[in-house]
């Protein structure tokens, strides 16, 4: 695939190192693709964003080795032609395609370098449930016998599985770090806040100044009212992460994908799980037959309960004697339903943008619930509902999509708009997943997401499905359980979403979101060859068993036209 | 009702996608209970519906299912079906299942609507034959619906029933928590275990922390090991072995402070008062010495075989008791012998610190080789918790061994409703005197045997003890 795009793609970007595209060479190409896709999504030229990464990764060498780049003069009379408040995977992305790009970077930090992702977040949580997934296979009996294996039982060291997780965010932190010093980025210490237009105070008093300015300060834990975090019996997934106990019975009270993939963890280490969920139903961000799919398999055979339909009025943590006290109330009527008494609770009711402090004031910006209100091209927009200048705000401050590879897809749109090239960004081209085991993954929209729009908009809609099951690769891992769904439109072959529930489901996404990116259609894509036996295989059907009226797209005269 | 759910009991394959299943749907002629009170014309109309109106059951998809959720209607009221057509969509704990009617005829009635749940077998709609019926059956619905509530709502009670156990004793601060008397706080496994075995979470006493009822609490009310991941294999077992029923006496000197008191699960209320209901059981006890160099030569040589000890023991204890079947008989009255047809010899032991005693039936009679399989294949139901109740209640004799502890000689406690109980003790060389006085070592095995001596005497077990030890003596015919 990477070679395939620096073929088609790298011509404009090999002509012109370390300089802002200039339009004339990207309109070109934008025309070619996002015709398409407006048609598609109501977005444009999403498939820059990959054309970009493909960039980074081919030069990265070559633009390290001239770090000095970064303190060229510039010939403004700015300090810097970009600075980016918060070094998490947002402001990292962004920071790395700003050098590429040629500008004049710094990059502040108040905190650690990584922010959530790598330091609370996806980074040690996967190191959890790395061991998770080992815990539950060697302790599945029945599996391992079905293998023919013997193992005797198995066991964990808490704090062994805790350092696993903390040496990896270390490792990645100092990844991170690195590649950013070797680039040449200068790393500011120090909160940093909005002092005016193109002015940023960090630290005590430092007054630095920029052309452009991108806040990209994240978020945190987001705990209700009524909840009294004490870090130890009332927790939050900050304070799980670092796995300091292995409760008997904890409460998850959310059930999105953080809280799922608490339960994978906390369950594979021999406790039991109660979910607090204020809707009606568990999972309640996927598609609805996927949740039920995964609910039958993450949930009903574990020892995990549920409350649905019900908030967490008050939780109080364990003293004096007594357990973690749970208040729940029907989320409808408000009315107290019943008490919970567990040994531990976990906040998972999502992430508050972390934007307390910025100095949004200065600039006549009022959050909306502490985001920051943007545009679909990441400008900050004021009290008066005008853009502001210079002032960009990326990833889960402004929470347009709260997951860290679109904070940094964010970024790098950021920067190719302030280097000048228009660049708006394909949200719905952005996968997610859950790492619970099986993974759960997504990109685009839900099925009744897809049939609303459909309703709408006048067209009609089609699924494909297939199973795990029929996967040889799967089933030699004795793990057929899962299936591959996908909602597409038969009239002109356009994938509008796929969704994977099953054996490394993560991974397979990809094929279906790059498609989406650079709108490849069912009747081209489902020609393409997969490797026997793997589990790509599964998404390889997906495609086969789509019906497309159409026989061959316009798409992919363009693409060849291109090559 | 008269339903023949047999025929749903097909095994699905754990598939997750929609299969369509055919189904009787099912018909009770059977007038509904709220018919029972009307008056003759009423009585008339019953007659009628007999003939023409049958009841849809939720079916059993799956051997596990006790109650199936309705996905969707596919019909809605008043719509034709055919036989065969798919009517409804039902979710088990496996799989959603189109559920088809084998009858034509109309829906004339949703009784469980989308969304709702009912357990296997309960009506969750009305078929109507012909269109005139409909009305029939819609207001026998209604009437259904009315007085059927007990049907339709799941079997498993809210967990916030205040129950009679919730007087627990517990550390202070508890009880003090909440006024009056305590909700039931059971653990997601436990109710789920609870759910399994169809155990009342609210008559269990919980013994987990804050008196909270935990999954273990669940197996022991209903009577199974507890299912901690495994630790070493059976036999080895705690000391508290002496007696099928541990050992946990109370005697009540003054708490200590920074005691605690920990109340008995139901299986240790039961233990308790097994035990004390041994006390009006007079028994007696009588040891014997036994050579098992014999019998250890034979256990090396069949040891390869897959025969176990406890096998070997099992087989010498059934012979021997087929010859004195007085000590294999009980007194059930205090009036009479009860002897047994068969010879069950129950075998203590212990499994991740919980005890249980699987009974190797017709121990006598079964060969060796048979014995040691049916042993093994207990020792995993056992650990697997799928002990049926016979595979543990219908001993005859017990035998109970600690010596693979090094426990030389202890007695057991005569469990109530057998007539003797054998302990066994290590094998160990011993230095003995033959009859022309030559000295020589000999393992020797030291067994206790207690028994009820309202119908076993003295001599009658010195006899079986005997015929016991002649039988290790010369193991071959364990063989044959």
């Amino acid at each position: 695939m990477q070679s395939a795009f620096s073929l088609s793609f790298s011509h404009s970007s090999l002509t012109t190192p370390n300089r802002p595209l200039s339009p004339s060479n990207a309109a070109p190409r934008n025309l070619r693709f996002c015709g398409l896709r407006r048609e598609a999504f109501g977005f444009s030229q999403s498939k820059q964003l990959t054309s970009c990464r493909l960039q980074i990764n081919s030069r990265r060498i070559k633009v390290s080795a001239a770090a000095a780049t970064n303190g060229a003069p510039s010939k403004s009379s700015f300090d810097y032609d970009l600075i980016i408040i918060g070094a998490g995977v947002g402001g990292h992305g962004a920071a790395l395609h700003a050098v590429e790009k040629g500008l004049k970077t710094a990059i502040i930090e108040g905190d650690v370098v990584g922010g959530t992702c790598v330091n609370r977040g996806c980074v040690p949580s996967k190191a959890l449930l790395a061991v998770s997934g080992r815990m539950r296979e060697l302790q599945n009996e029945h599996h391992m016998k079905s293998f023919g294996l013997q193992v005797s039982a198995a066991g964990y060291d808490r704090q062994g599985v805790a350092d696993h997780a903390s040496n990896l965010a270390t490792k990645i932190r100092n990844n991170l770090t690195n590649s950013m010093k070797a680039l040449g980025v200068d790393i500011l210490t120090g909160f940093g806040s909005v002092l005016g237009p193109q002015k940023v105070k960090y630290g005590k008093d430092n007054v630095i100044t920029a052309k452009d300015i991108i806040i990209a300060t994240g978020s945190v834990p987001f705990v209700p009212k009524g909840i009294e975090v004490d870090g130890k019996t009332v927790i939050t997934s900050d304070h799980a992460l670092k796995l300091e106990s292995v409760p008997d019975w904890i409460a998850i009270v959310g059930s999105g994908y953080i809280g799922l993939e608490f339960s994978d963890v906390y369950t594979a280490l021999g406790s039991e799980v109660t979910f607090i969920e204020a809707l009606d139903q568990l999972m309640p961000g996927f598609d609805p037959e996927i949740s039920k799919l995964a609910q039958r398999v993450l949930i009903n055979p574990r020892k995990i309960d549920y409350h649905t339909g019900v908030f967490a009025s008050k939780i109080t943590p364990a003293k004096d004697g007594r357990p973690v006290m749970i208040e729940l109330i029907d989320a409808k009527t408000k009315k107290p339903k019943d008490t919970l008494e567990v040994d531990t609770a976990l906040i998972a009711t999502g992430r508050a943008p972390f934007t307390n402090g910025l100095g949004l004031e200065n600039i006549n910006v009022a959050t909306q619930r502490g985001f920051i209100p943007v545009d679909e091209r990441m400008r900050v927009i004021d009290g008066n509902g005008k853009l502001v200048p210079n002032l960009y705000c990326i990833g889960d401050a402004n929470g347009k999509l709260m997951l860290a590879h679109a904070a940094s897809a964010q970024g790098i749109s950021v920067v190719e708009q302030v280097t000048g090239r228009d660049h708006v960004l394909n949200h719905l081209s952005i996968p997610a997943a859950c790492f619970t085991h099986p993974e759960i993954s997504m990109v685009g929209l839900t099925e009744p997401q897809a049939r609303e729009k459909a309703e709408k908009e006048g067209f009609k809609v089609s699924i494909a499905k297939t199973s795990f099951k029929a996967n040889t690769k799967a089933l030699a891992e004795n793990e057929g359980e899962g299936i591959a769904k996908m909602i597409y439109r038969p009239d002109n072959g356009e994938i509008l979403g796929v969704h994977i529930f099953g054996l490394h489901a993560a991974d397979l996404i990809h094929e279906a979101s790059n498609a989406i990116a650079l709108g490849t259609r069912l009747q081209d894509i489902k020609l393409a060859v997969h490797a026997h036996p793997t589990l790509s295989e599964v998404v390889d059907e997906l495609f086969k068993a789509a019906k497309v009226d159409s026989p061959v797209s316009t798409t992919a005269q363009s693409v060849k036209a291109v090559v | 009702m008269a339903l023949s759910s047999s025929s749903f009991l097909s095994t699905l394959p754990l598939s997750n996608s929609k299969s369509a299943i055919s189904f009787t749907s099912s018909l009770s002629p059977s007038p509904l209970p709220s018919f029972r009170s009307a008056s003759s014309s009423h009585k008339r109309r019953v007659m009628t519906i007999r003939s023409k109106i049958r009841e849809i059951f939720m079916p059993a998809l799956s051997s596990t299912m006790t109650e199936g959720k309705i996905v969707s209607w596919i019909k809605t009221e008043g719509e034709k079906l055919a036989k065969g057509e798919s009517v409804v969509v039902v979710e088990s704990d496996k799989a959603d299942m189109d559920v088809e009617t084998f009858y034509d005829g109309y829906l004339a009635a949703i009784v469980v609507g989308e969304g709702e749940t009912a357990p296997v077998g309960a009506a969750i709609g009305l078929l109507a034959e012909t269109e005139a019926e409909i009305e029939e059956a819609k207001s026998k619905a209604a009437s259904k619906s009315k007085s059927s509530e007990v049907v339709v709502v799941a079997p498993s009670p809210p967990p916030v029933t205040s129950s009679p156990a919730p007087a627990i004793a517990q550390p202070a601060p508890v009880a003090a928590v909440s006024d009056g008397p305590r909700k039931t706080v059971a653990t997601p496994y436990a109710k789920k275990l609870a759910k399994q075995h169809k155990v009342d979470i609210g008559s269990v006493a919980g013994t987990g922390p804050f008196g909270r009822i935990t999954a273990a609490d669940v197996e022991a009310a209903a009577g199974i090991a507890p299912s901690v991941a495994a630790p070493p294999p059976p036999p080895p077992a705690a000391a508290a072995i002496a007696t099928p029923k541990a050992t946990t006496t109370s005697s009540s000197p003054p708490l200590l402070p920074g005691s605690s008191i920990v109340p008995f699960t139901a299986m240790q209320s039961a233990v308790s008062k097994n035990m004390i209901e041994s006390l009006s059981v007079p028994t007696f006890r009588v040891g014997y010495p036994v050579n098992t160099d014999a019998l250890d030569a034979l256990y090396e040589k069949v040891k390869p075989k897959g025969v176990t000890m406890t096998a070997l023991l099992a087989k010498a204890a059934g012979m021997a008791l087929a010859e004195h079947p007085v000590v294999n008989a009980s007194c059930k009255d205090g009036k009479s012998f009860s002897y047994n047809s068969n010879i069950n010899i129950a075998v203590a032991v212990a499994i991740n610190g919980g005890l249980i005693t699987p009974v190797l039936q017709d121990a006598d009679k079964l060969d060796l080789y048979l014995l040691s399989q049916k042993w093994k294949e207990l020792v995993g139901k056992a650990r697997g918790k799928q002990l049926q109740p016979h595979e543990y209640n219908s001993g005859t004799f017990t035998l109970s061994n600690l010596g693979m502890f090094g426990v030389d000689r202890f007695d057991a406690i005569l469990p109530p409703g057998q007539g003797a109980i054998m302990a066994v003790g290590a094998s160990k060389p011993t230095v003995v005197a033959d009859k022309d006085g030559f000295f020589s070592v000999r393992n020797k095995m030291l067994v206790n045997v207690t028994a009820d001596h309202r119908i076993v005497y003295g001599a009658d077990l010195a006899a079986f003890l005997q015929t016991f030890a002649k039988i290790v003596e010369n193991p071959d015919c364990l063989t044959l």
